[in-house]
């Protein structure tokens, strides 16, 4: 007892050390937003520790809410079978439709010489194992790193649609910014009429699952409700023909010359346990 | 030394359950905010210096994981541990009603801290909006969970003080 009040009568005021942590948690900001010198030691770091702990819980979720859903979901599913054998006639029509333009578009293109455009992108599957602590941003760790070939600014897809972005790598885990967080911004582009529009993420919006698009320049109003809008070919970061979402409001604004509006995702985001990480990067000139 | 492992071990569970748990069973979307309890709980009970080192570590986690630029939530979370020292002199362990209201105080002072940097600086002027669906909800939110937590970093600090005093 007396040595405790030995050390505690030479201890530090704690208003020093306050100013202290202060500075050095001051120093690290400047240090992280102008250099790389700390972010990679602290991510190995984490990576060993904290990692593991997150992909066993993921893990066990998983395997949790699989079984839940499995004595749920029968009856749904056969029902939903039905459902889906009609449609399945409907769409082998399309796809024999679909398939004849095909092979006109291929030789079309082979008649002007033209590569084309949206090959298939490398992909790898990734799991899910946490999500953002707080409620301000919406972004999540995903199992894989630059271990297994994952670098800053590659696409992450789910289905057909687009996730987010590579942010963050540690060598087992990544942080992936998905695009209807806040402070997300992509270019993208109407299918239909090929119109570029800037995608922009909103916490307002987040709950009622819409992301807002704006500067779309529609001057023969051809854009409505219900196109397919896609990541656009001269965004420097997304590649091109991903698909962001459908439009579901769009207006006018008060400059009359640009519109803008919602769109709903194709992904839904509440429910994310797999993802796909695109190992392709986007080829940038500079 | 075995303070320092076990208040370690719960700053990992609590950011684990943070991010995998508690973001499962998120009511309207909003999650509590496990590490807040613990910072500010540890700053109440052992002090200044406690809360500090507890909410330093506890915000470079989310930093490096979740993080624009490190350091930003280590400085906000090591803010509110120092904080909450001041009312360890006021402190009873039986009573739950000043752990409750300090931890609802907390949370919201670190709401407005993350909005005024991280929304208010970006443009994002509509503070009611954010007022209504993000903070107040986090806080009342916080503060049921807390009725959980608080017990059990309580009984584990009972716990560990017994360890010292032997």
């Amino acid at each position: 007892m007396r040595k405790r009040h030995g050390r505690n009568s030479f201890s530090v005021p704690s208003k020093y050390i306050f100013l202290i942590l202060t500075i050095l948690c001051v120093s690290m900001m400047i240090l992280s937003f102008t250099t790389d010198l700390i972010n990679g030691p602290l991510e190995t770091v984490a990576g060993y520790t904290i990692v593991p702990f997150q992909k066993g819980i993921g893990a066990a979720g998983a395997w949790l809410t699989g079984r839940s859903d499995d004595l749920k979901k029968i009856k749904e599913l056969t029902r939903e079978n039905a459902e889906l054998k009609e449609r399945i006639d409907e769409l082998t029509i399309r796809v024999n439709d679909l398939q004849r333009d095909k092979y006109e578009l291929a030789e079309l293109r082979s008649l002007f010489q033209l590569n084309e455009q949206y090959s298939d992108y490398n992909k790898i599957g990734a799991r899910v194992i946490g999500k953002e602590t707080g409620n301000w941003f919406s972004s999540f760790v995903i199992d894989k790193g630059s271990k297994d070939g994952i670098k800053p600014d590659m696409n992450v897809m789910s289905g057909s649609g687009l996730v987010g972005i590579v942010t963050s790598v540690g060598p087992n885990w990544a942080n992936v910014r998905s695009i209807i967080d806040d402070s997300s911004n992509l270019s993208g582009m109407v299918m239909s009429t090929s119109d570029t529009l800037i995608v922009t993420g909103d916490l307002e919006l987040m709950d009622e699952g819409y992301i807002r698009f704006s500067d779309l320049i529609d001057e023969g109003d051809m854009v409505v409700k219900g196109d397919q809008v896609v990541t656009s070919s001269i965004s420097n970061k997304y590649l091109p023909g991903i698909s962001v979402g459908f439009i579901s409001e769009i207006e006018k604004d008060s400059n009359n010359l640009t519109k803008s509006g919602y769109i709903t995702p194709a992904v839904d985001f509440k429910r994310l346990n797999t993802v796909l990480v695109v190992t392709d990067l986007k080829e940038n000139p500079n | 030394m075995l303070k320092k492992i076990v208040i370690t071990l719960i700053v990992i569970i609590g950011y684990l359950l943070q991010t995998t748990f508690f973001k499962a069973i998120t009511l309207a979307g909003i999650v509590p905010n496990i590490l807040l309890i613990i910072t500010s709980a540890f700053g109440f009970m052992r002090g200044k210096n406690e809360g500090m080192f507890i909410g330093f570590f506890s915000g470079l986690l989310i930093d490096v994981f979740f993080g624009k630029i490190i350091g930003f939530y280590a400085l906000v979370y090591m803010f509110i541990g120092f904080v909450n020292g001041f009312f360890r002199r006021i402190f009873y362990p039986e009573d739950i009603k000043l752990p409750m209201i300090l931890i609802g105080l907390s949370d919201l002072l670190y709401c407005f801290l993350c909005y005024i940097f991280l929304f208010l600086l970006r443009g994002k002027l509509h503070l009611s909006y954010y007022f209504v669906h993000i903070m107040l909800p986090e806080v009342v939110y916080t503060v049921l969970v807390t009725f959980i937590i608080y017990r059990i970093i309580l009984f584990i600090d009972e716990w560990l003080k017994s360890f010292e005093s032997r």
